[in-house]
């Protein structure tokens, strides 16, 4: 059963092959004997999973079921979900039970979908390998003595290892996509406005975006259609119509223009790596496509650029945590000043530190203009860069991450080497672009991620790339020893 | 651009966020590693190009001046460390 995807799970309940319930119960006895091993899941919510099957398989009967009716997949933490411990990974939410859902909560459950539990990631998502969460790194199910890729490490593994159907992430350089490449799934990251930010927990508002983490495009494609649209309580969501990401799925790649930026196949890339890539290329060039090398010249200024835009606005967001109106709040404080202190320097772990200082230093009197000024013009060649190549291919390829899943332990005190690790996704989020992984041939036993960037809204057409691979190779069925 | 011990410590302030004088050093030195990264962009020309302030480049939507939001103030404030008659408390502010 756990082994279905999405769309034949949902036939299969329809056609009264197993109900919801026994599927969830499944689902949760491999989160009762697997999850120990992994730590993908930090909040599991049996009883609650239970009641939402139940709720599901009376839809399904009365033939009144969404499209994700009785289909088990996990939140990550990062979203609010009334009643339930909603901790972003951090101390400082530790004791946090969310008042109310976020819209992506809300619209899952509205979609039929059942949640088994809450997400392990990165705190705050600021992290590419999982390893800064304040419950412990995820470990990667292919590897266990590897990352599982951050900061929705624990979403990714989750999928990987069969502990759900489905699971939420969100993406601000890369978090969707990377732990969706070391894990060997499939990630969407949606045009920025896509999907409401309402009740995602704010990290860099700018750049900030949720989507779905799968085991095939169709199933992204699936959970996409139930997650995005126009949200009135997030004023940066977009008021467009949602197009049909499934209907598109099949259409030819004849004469599609995939653009090879040259800057993503440079010093850097793992041989292994680009050879899996170079072979995933030549299958889209069989399927009709016509490949082009193109340049991203100011690639080189991504990573630097996003560190000054994503610290800022994160110094910014993280203010509110000031333990007077929710979360954590430190011991005997003896006056206000040093009850902020005292709870943020005990609440945040030290990237979260680190980036809260960068972000104060960046936009501080005197220093504005020299980092957090020019960093939003950089931002703006960046962003230049994909529009000017857009007007010649319809979909950028290239690696998702440099390497293959890391050791656990080799990056993490190094924070400048970790955020080399995503120079390939951060250009995107900069841009507001929409970007795909999808899971190409494995080096060494490592899944490798192949990603594919859109135009705005072009989420069908990175679906359809995405989906027509699939439907040629099998690198997305495959699982990872143990977890079969 | 390196900072220094004294530099740190005036950011910790300005960020409200408390620093273990163990680890003072330690985000010297990283601060230091991230504000070498970020001097790249020093080599940028950006003289004729407008920052970007929004991906999509979108303006603020608006809405009627209509009470929209209904009151949670209690399911708010049962997550708050400390209220009283629905008010959050803090140290005392002033003696």
């Amino acid at each position: 059963m756990h082994s279905k995807s999405i769309a034949e799970l949902g036939a299969a309940m329809r056609a009264g092959e197993f109900t919801s319930v026994e599927l969830t119960r499944h689902f949760i006895d491999r989160i009762d004997r697997l999850n120990g091993e992994l730590n993908a899941l930090i909040t599991a919510t049996p009883e609650q999973a239970l009641a939402e099957a139940e709720a599901a398989d009376r839809a399904i009967q009365s033939g009144k079921a969404g499209p994700l009716a009785g289909i088990p997949l996990v939140q990550k933490d990062i979203f609010c979900t009334r009643g339930v411990k909603t901790s972003c990974g951090s101390r400082m939410l530790d004791n946090f039970i969310s008042p109310y859902d976020a819209t992506v909560v809300e619209r899952l459950k509205q979609a039929g979908a059942v949640s088994l539990g809450k997400a392990n990631m990165d705190e705050f998502a600021m992290g590419s390998s999982n390893e800064t969460s304040y419950y412990g790194p995820v470990r990667n199910p292919w590897d266990r003595d590897r990352v599982p890729g951050g900061s929705s490490g624990g979403s990714a593994a989750a999928v990987a290892a069969r502990l759900a159907a489905a699971a939420t992430g969100t993406d601000t350089g890369g978090s969707i996509r990377q732990p969706a490449a070391l894990c060997g799934i499939t990630g969407l990251k949606p045009t920025y406005g896509r999907v409401s930010r309402y009740g995602m927990i704010a990290f860099a508002s700018s750049l900030d975006q949720a989507g779905p983490m799968t085991r095939s495009a169709e199933d992204a494609a699936l959970m996409l259609q139930a997650m995005a649209g126009f949200d009135a309580r997030d004023s940066t969501c977009a008021d467009q119509a949602v197009d049909d990401y499934t209907a598109t799925l099949n259409d030819s790649l004849q004469g599609v223009k995939i653009g090879l930026p040259r800057e993503y196949f440079g010093e850097g890339l793992e041989s292994g790596v680009a050879a899996s890539i170079e072979e995933a290329i030549d299958l889209y060039r069989q399927l009709g496509a016509e490949v082009v090398e193109i340049s991203l010249p100011n690639t080189g200024l991504a990573v630097p650029t996003y560190y000054v835009v994503a610290p800022a606005e994160c110094s910014s967001n993280l203010s509110r945590f000031d333990g007077v109106r929710f979360g954590y709040r430190c011991e005997d404080p003896k006056d206000l000043e040093d009850l902020y202190k005292r709870t943020r320097g005990e609440g945040f772990g030290a990237e979260v530190k680190r980036r809260i200082l960068i972000g104060t230093y960046a936009l501080s009197a005197g220093y504005y203009d020299a980092y957090y000024l020019k960093a939003q013009k950089t931002r703006h060649l960046i962003s230049d860069d994909f529009k000017r190549a857009f007007e010649t291919v319809d979909v950028v390829m290239g690696p998702t991450s440099p390497t293959t899943a890391f050791a656990l332990g080799e990056k993490v005190d190094d924070p400048v080497t970790m955020y080399l690790n995503d120079i390939y996704t951060i250009a995107t989020n900069l841009a507001g672009l929409p970007g795909i992984s999808i899971p190409v041939r494995a080096v060494d036993g490592l899944p490798v991620g192949l990603q594919i960037i859109g135009n705005y809204f072009n989420e069908g057409k990175l679906l359809n790339l995405a989906h027509r691979y699939q439907s040629e190779t099998d690198w997305h069925r495959q699982t990872p020893q143990g977890f079969a | 651009m390196s900072l220094d011990k004294s530099d740190v410590e005036k950011i910790a302030h300005l960020a409200r966020m408390a620093l273990d004088e163990s680890h003072i050093e330690a985000y010297v030195v990283d601060l230091g590693n991230i504000l070498n990264l970020v001097e790249q962009l020093e080599a940028a020309d950006t003289d004729a190009i407008e920052p970007m302030f929004h991906p999509l480049h979108m303006a603020q939507r608006l809405r009627g001046d209509e009470v929209s939001e209904a009151d949670c103030r209690e399911a708010n404030q049962q997550v708050a460390p400390k209220v009283e008659n629905g008010l959050y408390l803090v140290p005392k502010v002033i003696e």
